[in-house]
């Protein structure tokens, strides 16, 4: 039996969309559900107070700050190499087998997972270069994580900004470097900034990496040297070790909304970029 | 001269992604491969018993963990996100995807910990309630990660579709074709090696995720007998472990390490080609 094509395509439309809206469904329960749990238990005193009896009660202060350090080091580190490896790549690479080659490392640096990171920031930096469980090691770890959101996201931008921009400095005399300087990156710049708050965001939602590197100290962190304990990793420990439900649920409601919020920002940048660039 | 300077520094950045790469390399390889070749290739990736206590390291239950849990989400991950992106590119209202876009992949940046306590509470109990078994298990892990996978994939095949000319369409359409025989037709043949990469991509995700695992798997050390079993990956075993593990110990995890590592590069590189053939 054959099916009449146009019977045939309302059947598959109304299947496709309702393959769509049960995904879409299921991605918001996730967020719903913790939302719910979650913020009944969020108030001033959770956001601000330090964690007691190992985190069943108090709040959540230091691992606020240890997560604002961790992310702090992360972006001092991967923005400068982000932004210069995707100036190089645009405004001063030849094609060729080198710019192929670093475009495969890339590439594979963004496939690579959390836990492989967490191996690796452990053996170079918590014990060859003797830093020890700090925020110094989970930033550099987590620096490296992001660096290619922010290359990929930033070379898309600076491709972004017309050629004509360019010429126009160069004809009224200034040399390469000044160009980009002054009329390259400042036109590129809000949509760079969406590559750098995604990578905020990526940092911010971290466990495997972050673990391995930073800790799990409850203290507050004195120092970059100092170890620490993220929200995410937090919630972690919460969760597995059955500490207490009704902390886990709060502390991943403040992690769910706080990278919504990161991310919604990103989202505002870029949208300001393509229109200003329109 | 100071352009010749400020040339040379940019073209150094350039390579820190790379040499990143080749330090973690060389890191997880100097750590792992000492182990590997103790033990022998062999008896290090067939090997059925895992004993740290007694130094006798066979990983292979880890291998046939990932590879039923990445297979299970990919089963389930890639009806719904090739629907969900063929709906989003071809049917839906244009206003429609132009939100629902960016919110498939806002939801990309939920941590993975997140998704392994939403499973562990809603998803193992109602395994453990209608199916049987207990619940941390290979299915729970695999639908946990089909979810995670979704954004990747719906967003990156999204691209592909769209790609496609839109003279390709019409031809199609002007032949008498419907919509829905156009996109099977004309469509998702062009966008082909786009949307493989796309699960290349979301293949990737899913063997490298730990967190989300550890949580719902059950993480027992056997072959799992069924997909109600429950199972240990290869990166639950590394995370698992490596807060107590020393020694030779330690260097087991390196080496379980190494062995992700080599299954990701090959991974990403299928990734690669695919998507640097269709440039």
């Amino acid at each position: 039996m054959r099916i009449e094509p146009r019977a045939e395509q309302r059947i598959m439309r109304v299947a496709l969309a309702g393959l769509a809206a049960l995904t879409i469904a299921v991605l918001f329960f996730i967020i719903g559900f913790i939302l719910k749990n979650g913020l009944p238990h969020v108030n001033l005193a959770f956001l601000i107070g330090t964690p007691e009896r190992m985190g069943k009660e108090g709040g959540i202060l230091p691992m606020i700050v240890g997560t604002f350090y961790l992310v702090l080091v992360a972006v001092a580190i991967a923005t400068p190499l982000g932004v210069g490896s995707a100036i190089f790549l645009h405004e001063y690479a030849k094609e060729g087998w080198l710019v192929r080659v670093v475009r495969f490392g890339i590439d594979c640096l963004a496939g690579i997972p959390s836990i492989i990171f967490g191996l690796f920031g452990f053996v170079l930096f918590v014990i060859t270069l003797g830093f020890g469980w700090s925020i110094l090691s989970g930033g550099l770890t987590l620096a490296f994580m992001i660096l290619p959101t922010i290359i990929r996201t930033s070379e898309e931008a600076i491709k972004a900004v017309p050629g004509a921009y360019r010429q126009v400095s160069k004809s009224l005399g200034a040399g390469k470097w000044q160009t980009i300087q002054r009329v390259v990156l400042p036109n590129a710049f809000p949509g760079i900034l969406t590559g750098i708050i995604l990578g905020i965001g990526r940092s911010v939602g971290e466990t495997a990496c972050v673990i391995f590197t930073a800790g799990s100290s409850l203290q507050m962190p004195a120092s970059v040297f100092a170890p620490t304990r993220s929200m995410a990793v937090h919630f972690y420990i919460l969760a597995r070790e059955g500490i207490s439900m009704e902390k886990a649920f709060a502390t991943a409601a403040v992690l769910i909304l706080l990278i919504l919020a990161i991310n919604l920002s990103a989202y505002y940048f870029m949208h300001r970029f393509i229109a200003r660039l329109r | 001269m100071r352009e010749r300077i400020i040339e040379r520094a940019l073209f150094f950045t350039a390579l820190s992604a790379t040499f990143v790469l080749f330090l973690i390399a060389f890191f997880i390889f100097q750590q792992g491969v000492p182990l590997i070749v103790k033990v022998g290739v062999g008896r290090f990736l067939f090997g059925l018993k895992w004993a740290p206590a007694s130094s006798v390291f066979g990983v292979f239950s880890f291998l046939v963990g990932s590879f039923f849990v990445t297979a299970g989400a990919l089963v389930i991950a890639v009806p719904f996100g090739l629907g969900c992106a063929i709906f989003l590119a071809e049917f839906s209202p244009k206003a429609l995807s132009r939100v629902l876009k960016p919110v498939i992949e806002l939801l990309a940046g939920i941590p993975s910990v997140v998704y392994g306590f939403v499973g562990v509470i809603v998803l193992t109990p109602l395994i453990r309630e209608y199916l049987g078994g207990p619940g941390l298990s290979v299915l729970a892990a695999a639908i946990i990660l089909s979810i995670m996978v979704l954004p990747t994939i719906i967003s990156i095949s999204y691209d592909a579709i769209s790609a496609v000319p839109h003279s390709y369409r019409e031809g199609s359409l002007a032949l008498g074709a419907t919509r829905w025989q156009t996109v099977t037709g004309v469509v998702l043949r062009a966008a082909r090696s786009g949307i493989i990469a796309s699960l290349i991509l979301g293949m990737g995700r899913a063997v490298g995720e730990t967190m989300a695992v550890i949580m719902v798997a059950g993480n027992a050390i056997k072959l799992p007998g069924s997909i109600l079993d429950p199972t240990r990956t290869l990166t639950s075993n590394i995370a698992l472990e490596m807060a107590y593990a020393t020694g030779q110990h330690r260097q087991a995890l390196f080496a379980t390490g190494v062995l992700l590592f080599v299954i990701i590069m090959i991974i990403n590189s299928a990734a690669y080609l695919l998507i640097k053939k269709d440039e």
